[in-house]
Order: C-alpha cells, then sequence, then structure tokens
C-alpha cells in the first residue's frame, strides 16, 4: 500500500483540467458554481438523491459525480445520507405510485429553502413509461420542482451544468 | 442418453407435442396435472427455475433441464387460478405473488399469499387482468412475518436509503448487533413494464426493455434482440454478433469496477474505492466514444447493432483497457495484501451452496458457492459459442468469494474484448426483421454482470409485441441476500448488500 501512496502522492491528479474557455469546461463550470453558492450557502450545498423510481441508470451518473475525475466535492457541493441536512433534492423518476408517499415524506423532511432538480428524461417527463398505470410521471406532479436537467441518462458534465442553472435560479429568488 | 441421465422433467415432457413456432426452445402446453409433477420435479432438484410469469388467461415457466435444452411450460388458469409452484419450490414464490398481483391469477395452496409488487397504491386490483377498482390502501399496511425470541428490536430501512442507491425497505430484526432475520420488501419501483411490454411495437418495446434495469441495459438489449431474432428464426449479421460481445463485455467490466470498489468503501477502505471509480470512469468514457452513449442504452436492435463503432472507437476501447490492466492489478494486490479488509469481507453473507443451486442464483452470487453455470457457456449463444474462456469458481460463498469472483470476470472481460477488436469481422451491422404469417414466440438468456436475464416474448403477425416477459437475474438473488446476512452484525449489511449488487429496478418491473 506505500508503494501506492507514494505513487499516488507524486501523480499528476486525474480530476478533469479545466478545458478551452469555449468548450464550457468542468473546471470553469464548478467554479462559477461554487462563487454563486457562497452567496447563498456560504461555502457548501448538500444535495440528497432520491430515486423515485427510476432504472438506476440515472443513479450510475449521480454517483459518478463524487468520484476522482468529477470530484464535485472541490466546488462544495456533497451529497447527504438524510433530508434533513439536504438544501437540494435531486429526484429520478418516473414517480411511481409505490414511491409516491415515501417521495412526499422526503420533501416534507427537508428543511427550507429548498429547491429541488429533478434528473434524466423520466423524472422530467415520463419518458418511455408514458401510460403505465403504475406510474405518475414527471417529479412536478408531485412536489414543486425549480429544474429540470433531461437526458436518458444526462451525463456527469450536464448534471453539473444543471446545478449550475440552479444556483442561478435560486440566486435571482433571493435578489 | 440412457433412462438414467435423462432429466425427470424431460421425461415428462417427452410424450408431450411441443407448440409450434417457438424457439429456439420448446414450449409445451400442460394440464394442471402435469403442472404439478414439473413443480414437484423442481422441488426435488429436477430443473433449475429460469421464469415463472403470467399473461391474460395463462402461467408460464422457463426451466432449464440439463443434460436436455430448456424449455418453457404453460398452463391455461382455471376458476382464476393455478397449482402453486411455490409451495414445492420456494423460489418460485414471489414469482407467483406478482402473477397474482398483476393478473389476479391465484396460486392455490401458495404457502404465501401477501401482495408482493402491489402496494395497494394504483387504485386498481389485478391491472393487467381484471383491472377491478380498489381503494388506495396506507403502504405502510404490509404483514411482515412475526419473530419471536427474548431481547429482539426491529430496524426499519427505507425506502429511501442514505447512499445514492434505488428504493427498498429492509426489515431487520437484530439481536444486539446480530441479525436475527432480514425481511425484504420490494416493489417501489414498479412501473408496469409488462404492461408497457404487452400489444406494443418491437422498437418502444426494445426502449423500455432498455430500461428495465439501466446498469444492465445492454444484456436486456441483447436478450430481447435474440428472442426476437430467435422467433424469427434469424441471426445478426457476424460484425453485429461480435459488436454486441464487445458492448456485453465492457458493461460487465464497468460495472465490476464500480461495485469492487463500492465493497471496499463500505468496509471504510476508499483508497480501492478511488481508484476503481477512476478506472470505470475510463470505461464508461471509451464506451461513449465508440458507441456515443456511455451506458451504451439502445445500442443492441433486433437484427443487429443501432450504430457501427466509432471509426477511432476500438483504439480507445483499448487504449483505455490497456491504462487499466496493470493498475488493477495493483489495486487486486493491495486488496490481498490488506487484513484489516479481508477481516471484513472474509467469512461475511456467507450463502450455502444448497441455496444457491435450488434458487438457481447466477453471476457472481452463484460462482462464489460452487454454482458453476455461466449462460454464455452452458446456454452459449453467440459471440460466445466456442470460444472457450474461463469461467471462475468459488466455494467460500462470502463476501470476498463474490469480489474474487469479479476480480476474475473483469480479467476476462478485458482479454475477451481486446480479441475481439483485434479481429472485427467486416460487413453489415443490422439484418432486416422479415415479416412473418403467423404469431411466433421466442426466448433468450443472456448473461448480464450480475447474472443470466431471460427474455421471452410473443409477436404478433404483423410483427408487434403482443407479450414480453423480461426476468432479471436479481429474482433469484435477492432472496438469498436475506440468508447471506442471518447472524451477521447490522454493520456488515452495506457489505453483504454491495456484494450482491441486486437490481431493484430490474426486479420490481
Amino acid at each position: 500500500m506505500r508503494t501506492l501512496l507514494l505513487k499516488s502522492l507524486f501523480a499528476r491528479p486525474v480530476t478533469i483540467k479545466a478545458p478551452g474557455a469555449d468548450d464550457g469546461g468542468l473546471e470553469e463550470l464548478g467554479r462559477a458554481l461554487a462563487a454563486r453558492g457562497r452567496r447563498l450557502f456560504g461555502r457548501s450545498i448538500t444535495i440528497r438523491e432520491v430515486d423515485a423510481g427510476s432504472c438506476n441508470g440515472c443513479e450510475l451518473e449521480i454517483h459518478a459525480l463524487s468520484n476522482s475525475v468529477y470530484d464535485v466535492e472541490r466546488f462544495g457541493l456533497r451529497f447527504a445520507a438524510s433530508p434533513r441536512h439536504a438544501d437540494v433534492l435531486l429526484v429520478t423518476g418516473p414517480v411511481t405510485h409505490n414511491m409516491k408517499v415515501a417521495l412526499e415524506r422526503t420533501y416534507a423532511a427537508t428543511p427550507d429553502p429548498k429547491w429541488v432538480v429533478a434528473v434524466g428524461d423520466c423524472g422530467c417527463g415520463c419518458g418511455v413509461f408514458e401510460g403505465s398505470y403504475a406510474v405518475i410521471g414527471a417529479v412536478d406532479k408531485v412536489i414543486p420542482v425549480d429544474l429540470h436537467i433531461r437526458g436518458c441518462p444526462p451525463r456527469p458534465i450536464d448534471l453539473l451544468r444543471g446545478l449550475i442553472a440552479l444556483i442561478d435560479k435560486a440566486a435571482a429568488k433571493a435578489s | 442418453m440412457t433412462a438414467m441421465d435423462a432429466n425427470p422433467i424431460a421425461v415428462i415432457l417427452e410424450r408431450l407435442e411441443a407448440v409450434a413456432f417457438h424457439a429456439p426452445w420448446r414450449r409445451f402446453d400442460v394440464d394442471a396435472q402435469t403442472w404439478t409433477a414439473i413443480a414437484k420435479s423442481l422441488g426435488d432438484g429436477g430443473a433449475d427455475l429460469l421464469s415463472l410469469w403470467g399473461d391474460a388467461g395463462a402461467v408460464y415457466m422457463a426451466l432449464r433441464t440439463p443434460p436436455a435444452d430448456p424449455c418453457v411450460i404453460s398452463l391455461a388458469v382455471t376458476e382464476g387460478g393455478f397449482p402453486s409452484v411455490g409451495r414445492f419450490h420456494p423460489p418460485a414464490i414471489r414469482l407467483e405473488r406478482t402473477v397474482a398481483d398483476l393478473y389476479g391469477h391465484r396460486p392455490a395452496d401458495a404457502p404465501d399469499q401477501r401482495a408482493w409488487l402491489d402496494h395497494g397504491q394504483w387504485a386498481l386490483r389485478a391491472p393487467l387482468g381484471a383491472r377491478t377498482p380498489a381503494p388506495r390502501r396506507d403502504p405502510v399496511d404490509y404483514g411482515f412475518l412475526a419473530v419471536h425470541g427474548h431481547g429482539l428490536h426491529q430496524i426499519p430501512v427505507g425506502p429511501v436509503h442514505a447512499g445514492i442507491i434505488e428504493p427498498g425497505h429492509f426489515r431487520f430484526t437484530a439481536n444486539g448487533e446480530t441479525v436475527a432475520r432480514l425481511e425484504e420488501r420490494l416493489g417501489y419501483v414498479h412501473k408496469g413494464i409488462d404492461g408497457l411490454l404487452t400489444d406494443v411495437d418491437l422498437a418502444k418495446a426494445a426502449r423500455v426493455v432498455a430500461r428495465v434495469s439501466g446498469d444492465s441495459t445492454v444484456a436486456l438489449n441483447f436478450a430481447f434482440a435474440c428472442a426476437v431474432e430467435a422467433a424469427h428464426g434469424i441471426s445478426a449479421p457476424p460484425r453485429a454478433t461480435v459488436l454486441r460481445g464487445v458492448m456485453a463485455e465492457l458493461e460487465r467490466i464497468a460495472n465490476h469496477l464500480g461495485d469492487i470498489g463500492a465493497v471496499c468503501n463500505d468496509a471504510a477502505f476508499a483508497l480501492i474505492h478511488a481508484h476503481c471509480g477512476i478506472f470505470r470512469e475510463r470505461v464508461l468514457a471509451a464506451s461513449d466514444r465508440a458507441f456515443g452513449h456511455r451506458l451504451m442504452m439502445d445500442g443492441i436492435v433486433p437484427g443487429g447493432v443501432a450504430h457501427d463503432i466509432a471509426a477511432d472507437g476500438g483504439t480507445a476501447i483499448v487504449a483505455a483497457l490497456d491504462d487499466i490492466v496493470p493498475r488493477f492489478e495493483e489495486i487486486v494486490a493491495l486488496y490481498d495484501d490488506t487484513p484489516s479488509l479481508q477481516d471484513r469481507t472474509c467469512a461475511t453473507g456467507f450463502v450455502a451452496p444448497d441455496l444457491v443451486n435450488r434458487w438457481a442464483a447466477g453471476g457472481h452470487v452463484g460462482r462464489a458457492s460452487g454454482r458453476n453455470f455461466d449462460s454464455r457457456r452452458d446456454l452459449a449463444y453467440p459471440p460466445y459459442r466456442g470460444l472457450g474462456f474461463a469461467v471462475p469458481l468459488y466455494t467460500a460463498g462470502d463476501v470476498d468469494a463474490r469480489v474474487r469472483v469479479r476480480i476474475d470476470e473483469i480479467r476476462a472481460s478485458i482479454r475477451m474484448v481486446k480479441d475481439w477488436l483485434a479481429a472485427l469481422p467486416d460487413g453489415p451491422v443490422l439484418a432486416p426483421i422479415p415479416q412473418a404469417s403467423e404469431a411466433r414466440e421466442g426466448i433468450a438468456v443472456t448473461e448480464a454482470f450480475r447474472g443470466d436475464v431471460l427474455v421471452w416474448l410473443r409477436l404478433t403477425a404483423n410483427g408487434k409485441v403482443a407479450r414480453c416477459h423480461v426476468r432479471d437475474a436479481s429474482w433469484f438473488q435477492w432472496p438469498l441476500l436475506e440468508a447471506a446476512i442471518e447472524n451477521n452484525i447490522v454493520a456488515d449489511f452495506p457489505l453483504c448488500n454491495k456484494s450482491f449488487n441486486c437490481s431493484y429496478s430490474g426486479h420490481d418491473l
């Protein structure tokens, strides 16, 4: 293990570097996010993820936000285990009838001020599950949604871009 | 073959005539008496239950009856019911409860008559059967099994879990720190997939099947495509077949990498998690470059693949894999050299060989407990036919063995992908789907990273999907997780759970 740690110590970081100014790079996005987030929440924004019926595709990509390549924590974004610690609910769908009550209770347990982000084509609309007896559909049919991030599933970079848009919206609301 | 080594169920079916246009394996319409005889034989270990599902007015079972080919049997429902298979063969119990919930066909004399996927939230009873209006119930209203004893307490967990994972409810009954019983309650992400796969066109059905479980999207699409092709008696072009293999193995590599890291992370060993996360990301980025989607969703379609591999796709994949291999071996060596980590994984979450064999548990769950089955080899389909790859087999049955199966599979899959890409056949990647003049049925099994997935379907004469059933590997793994955690401490549940990594969505449908 020592060799490995030593190697890591001298290795270059794997985290994505800031690409050119015009191709909307990750670090650039992250910096913008941190600046706006700081104005609102001090230094950090805490996110609680809720799967309200997804196929797990969105969860895989949300998970990727925390790996060393995207490393969202460097921007002050972190995932919490409880809605009581969260500023933002990141909800994937389609919301199933069987998850409706759990989603409502999770929303109720999140302290104000709070924002809800619907993630994925199913969370934003209903995706391929439209018309089923078992789904309610988009997240905004159950709880108010502040931002939609589409994609099936959205790429991690799209998720980050979406979170910046949310901070913009929140800042506009606050001022 | 002598009478001695013939499969008892194959012997029962020998005197029956198979229905027409069911491929590649045969389907038999049976009476209630034969159905029951087969159920008894299943309970005696005569065959593996591959799946059990409902349709309008009928129930179906798919069986693996070695040395004979697998088969499907069907029974017309009489007086709203059918003889329970679960009373002889417990792996059928949850599947039967599902048939009762969705179609209203009651399994007669079933040992467990509680609703399973129906949480009383649909305002409908038997949504794919009689569709009778029903008042909504309190979702908490569920009769968990009683546990008696001194000093026991319960820990309810979920449906919303602490991590970024799918929802489900776990009811632990513990004595101090030791788990006396875990009972699962699933069905929270039930999206009505069986209904969405009834009377629908082929392209829409393929998109729904791809989203039965996002982490196995390639394997699911693969099975769906093979089932359609079997029904029509066609095969995908050679180039498409190899590209399917590349996608399926990349999906396996990516998922296993993620899970090995996650298991170690649940033992608070974050270093391996960090490295595996980087490796996984490399594989997803290469998949994106080659096939235009990080998870390769909708990449495999009936007749072949949706798009040819990108011009520089093969190079990107090989570069990513070559980059990963030596570093992955360093991580494996680290796992081997860290007793404090193995202290958590070894002898934790033991699953007995008898259980994996009875439940016919696929994937790492089966192969870590000595069940020598891999559908790529044992129900071989292209491009795996005649490939001669090693299937890892361990007998310890613990978290460590499940991690080791995954490590070995990553190595084997990397070799496979590189070999295929080095000799990729030229030619078209999509064969036309012919027009049939009659209804046809097809079935296929493919090996997802967590085990075998099954797709059965009936196509109408005009090529629409009349009915399609998807069975994820998780169906026969979730019940074993309840056994794995017994007598372990509560704190080891995340390790056990992650070493299985069952799908909620793939199970809840």
